[in-house]
């Protein structure tokens, strides 16, 4: 295990012994009051003074969060002020959601980083408090006759460390505003208050150097185009290895109908690359006339962690390619953030696409309604699609050998609404599919506990205890229904979760949907398989077994 | 607990304030005319001024929390009120949060127990409490109404009827009276009881609870034990919505208190975290429909960003794209 996270056991001692406020202490300290404290496992690495300078950021220099002096820029607490300012000028959700709340309590317990570390500043009340305490001194009237009345505070450098730390403990998984009466939205002000901290040079490496990377070389991971063809190009060889069959990929390649987008992490990462494996034997399966661009080989984007400015900077390169290219539509592989850009931002930013048309399957002739604006369609959306209308040649049998539970991702549930596509794709291609407890799924979804840049190494502490409540909702379908394979649709779930359940739930594999639909996909001219895509062996279908109907 | 006990404190004199000002001092005028005049005048004016500096501000994306099923495909079901497709499906998300609390309905309790395991218990407590507290000022508020018409509106007659059915003490006990007190008790404990709600609680939570709560008894003490004689209030009220300024007549002094509480609250409301009742409308996270990809949503200020352009790329790896056989635009 990470040197960065606790054991177990020592975690579950303190769940036990500590007195927290999620166990009812009531203990006097007011939240203010509370002190800061950076230690290995509760910080991500800040950002190299290189990458600083290559995206012009303010501030670059060799600092830790576990410094006493931060080195902040001269007029610092001037360039926040006023960042402040306009950007309160430039969201009414930031105004408004600062203004509204009557602190009723209803999202205190809803954050899984509240529920894993019972740090009251978890809650997100008080986090958008830490905020709202320095944006209410702006009356500093009305404080200085009642002193302590409406809570406000001096924006301070402890303040800054403060929002560091708590700014980096939200994953901006929405799941506080689907409970608050006013809709409230603490990845808002995480947002903007990352925004504010990038001002003045206050950083995760983690989050940056994949912003660098991805406005270079098109993608996160920094990968140059022939390594980046390379990689795919392996995939195919492995295909074929299992298969027989070989798919034929191309790339940057003019006239096709459809630009195909996914993250990175599905070219290059385990277990990603057998979602990709998926991906390529269902358009190899229904002959899509399709390419992958080497320039526009990122579906995620770091940038909505970084800044607006910065996610509309490295979005931009989708539309571009698929102008230059001359594609027809979009389709988008697996991922959350990615696609709460593309669904909420990217035609507001980059559109309008009229140089594209109406997404249209060309194998069912189902016209995408949905995406008539944007033009970018999801690939569950596109399976689900396929499968309704029995286009697929499917063996479910295929996947006998996983016990499923799916977890639906923050992104794609709260800034989308998707939840029966993946799901109608899972019941088709697998036999074995438990729900998790009704208050952990769909709406109400918990995060991985790294969302949103957070997937560093060196914060496995605060990961572990972040993802606490979804591996505790996986491992009551473990123990109910002997369940393991974690299902999802998104690339930091596939990077993140398989730690997080080596933690929590060892013997619990993590899967992306699409890796299962290749599992399952049974392909014209294949050999008998007896392994899955991952070379586990399949159950019911080994050497000298029946599999056939 | 100074955080509870200053804002008590701050009511209590607050009540106290008018009271010696009529009863001692003679300052009937000020409390019975000026100030009533000048309170409601800050509270639609400040009201206004607060709508309208939330709506001048932009909403750049179309960014609801969808709570629901997204429309996609025509053989998914979609879920009108949590994922709105069209602008009245989000109408009427906005309205079910004004009326029915909706958000507030889904509320759970998580708990952690032994051995690290979490337990999540539906936990509608807050909901019925903000309900019942909400909708009984609603109709105490309207009950009012018969003060300000020469003729009682015939809505007023039935919410009295309605509201009075017990009729157990005379005057009409009304029911509403006893449910907002229960409520504000409530919604007090619960910030006092709950290690939670301790925390997060700033005065400027507990103020409005026990100002409204001190209104409340007031009023109450007015009904049903001092007895006040109502027709100089009615006459008093009468003149103020006719923008009369005449001097009030003789009213017991408690009238005073019940009023002056009054108009400290509506002054207070459009400084406060009470001006929820106006930003519950304007929400961006619920008030939007869920068809981004379907409708371009326009943003006003759209920055203008340079973005590395694919000629700049290939520029950049011209020569390891041709070795990987990739497509280039110039040789």
């Amino acid at each position: 295990m990470s040197k960065y996270a606790p054991k177990l056991s020592e975690l579950k001692k303190e769940f036990d012994e500590k007195p927290t406020v999620l166990k009812g202490d009531y203990s006097p300290q007011e939240w203010w009051e509370r002190p800061v404290e950076f230690r290995d496992g509760n910080w991500c690495f800040s950002g190299k003074p290189e990458v600083l300078q290559d995206l012009g950021f303010a501030n670059p220099r060799k600092w830790a969060a576990t410094d006493d002096d931060w080195q902040l820029p001269p007029g610092w607490q001037k360039t926040i002020s006023e960042g402040l300012q306009s950007r309160l000028k430039k969201y009414r959700s930031l105004k408004l959601f600062l203004d509204a709340c009557v602190r009723c309590g209803a999202c205190a317990d809803k954050c899984h980083f509240f529920l894993g570390t019972g740090d009251p500043k978890n809650m997100p009340v008080v986090r958008a408090e830490l905020l709202r305490s320095v944006y209410r001194n702006d009356f500093p009237l009305v404080e200085k006759i009642l002193k302590g009345f409406s809570g406000s505070r001096k924006l301070t450098e402890a303040v800054i460390k403060e929002w560091h730390m708590y700014f980096h403990q939200c994953t901006e998984c929405r799941r506080c505003s689907v409970f608050c009466p006013f809709g409230i939205d603490t990845a808002e002000i995480t947002m903007m208050v990352r925004e504010l901290l990038n001002l003045i040079g206050v950083n995760n490496n983690w989050i940056l150097a994949p912003v660098s990377n991805c406005n270079r070389t098109g993608n996160h991971l920094g990968i140059e185009p022939h390594t980046f063809v390379q990689n795919i190009n392996s995939l195919v060889e492995d295909i074929e290895d299992l298969t027989g069959v070989a798919v034929e990929p191309t790339f940057n390649r003019k006239g096709a109908e459809v630009l195909f987008i996914t993250p990175s992490g599905d070219v290059f990462g385990d277990p990603g690359v057998y979602t990709m494996m998926g991906y390529l034997l269902l358009f190899h399966h229904i002959g899509l006339d399709y390419t992958i661009s080497t320039y526009a080989s990122e579906g995620g984007n770091f940038g909505m962690f970084t800044s607006n400015d910065m996610m509309k900077k490295l979005n931009a390169k989708m539309y571009h390619e698929a102008k230059r290219l001359g594609v027809k539509w979009l389709l988008g592989g697996e991922c959350g953030h990615m696609w709460r850009v593309v669904h909420q931002y990217m035609n507001t930013m980059n559109g309008p696409a009229d140089f594209l048309e109406v997404p249209v399957s060309p194998i069912t002739g189902t016209r995408f309604s949905n995406a008539a604006a944007t033009k970018m369609v999801h690939i569950a959306e596109f399976t689900a699609d396929l499968i309704h209308n029995k286009k697929l040649k499917l063996d479910p049998k295929r996947n006998d050998h996983l016990r499923t539970t799916f977890h639906d991702s923050c992104n794609v549930a709260r800034g989308m609404g998707m939840f029966e596509e993946p799901r109608s794709i899972l019941r088709n291609v697998c036999n074995s599919f438990h729900e998790m407890a009704e208050d952990t799924i769909r709406e109400k979804t918990f995060c991985c506990g790294s969302g949103s840049g957070l997937n560093a190494e060196e914060y496995m502490e605060i990961r572990m205890r972040g993802g606490f409540p979804r591996a505790n909702a996986v491992k009551q379908v473990k123990d109910r229904h002997k369940v393991n394979s974690l299902v999802t649709i998104c690339a930091i779930d596939r990077a993140s979760l398989p730690p997080l359940m080596n933690y929590w739930n060892p013997g619990v594999s993590v899967y992306g949907l699409h890796e299962l639909v290749g599992n399952a996909l049974v392909m014209q001219g294949e050999k008998k398989r007896t392994t899955d895509l991952r070379e586990n062996a399949m159950a019911g279908f080994e050497d000298g077994g029946d599999d056939e109907e | 607990m100074k955080k509870v006990l200053m804002p008590l404190v701050m009511v209590a004199i607050l009540a106290l304030i008018p009271f010696v000002g009529v009863q001692y001092a003679g300052l009937s005028y000020l409390f019975g005319v000026i100030i009533p005049f000048a309170a409601i005048v800050v509270l639609l004016a400040g009201f206004l001024l607060r709508m309208a500096d939330w709506m001048r501000r932009p909403v750049p994306f179309r960014i609801p929390t969808t709570c629901g099923q997204e429309k996609s495909l025509d053989w998914i079901k979609y879920d009108r009120l949590e994922s709105p497709a069209h602008f009245w499906e989000a109408v009427a998300r906005v309205l079910s949060e004004v009326f029915f609390f909706r958000s507030l309905f889904r509320n759970t309790r998580a708990e952690l127990h032994k051995d690290a395991n979490l337990a999540y218990g539906s936990h509608k407590w807050l909901w019925l409490g903000g309900l019942a507290f909400h909708w009984s000022l609603l109709i105490i508020v309207l009950r009012h109404s018969r003060f300000f018409f020469v003729m009682v509106p015939g809505f007023t007659d039935f919410l009295d009827h309605a509201d009075g059915f017990l009729d157990v003490t005379l005057p009409t006990f009304y029911i509403t009276d006893a449910v907002v007190l229960a409520a504000i008790t409530f919604l007090v404990l619960r910030r006092l009881m709950d290690a939670k709600m301790r925390l997060i609680s700033l005065q400027t939570d507990y103020f409005p609870l026990f100002l409204i709560a001190a209104i409340v008894v007031v009023g109450v003490l007015m009904r049903y034990v001092v007895r006040l004689n109502i027709m100089p209030v009615k006459d008093q009220m009468l003149r103020l919505v006719n923008f009369s300024f005449d001097a009030p007549g003789e009213i017991g002094t408690l009238f005073y208190v019940h009023l002056f509480l009054v108009s400290v609250l509506a002054i207070y409301f459009p400084f406060s975290k009470l001006m929820h009742a106006g930003a519950i409308f304007l929400s961006p996270t619920r008030n939007l429909s869920n068809n981004s990809r379907q409708k371009r949503h326009i943003n006003p200020w759209n920055s203008a960003i340079k973005f590395r352009t694919y000629s700049e790329y290939e520029d950049d790896y011209r020569e390891k794209m041709k070795k990987a056989n990739l497509p280039i635009e110039k040789q």
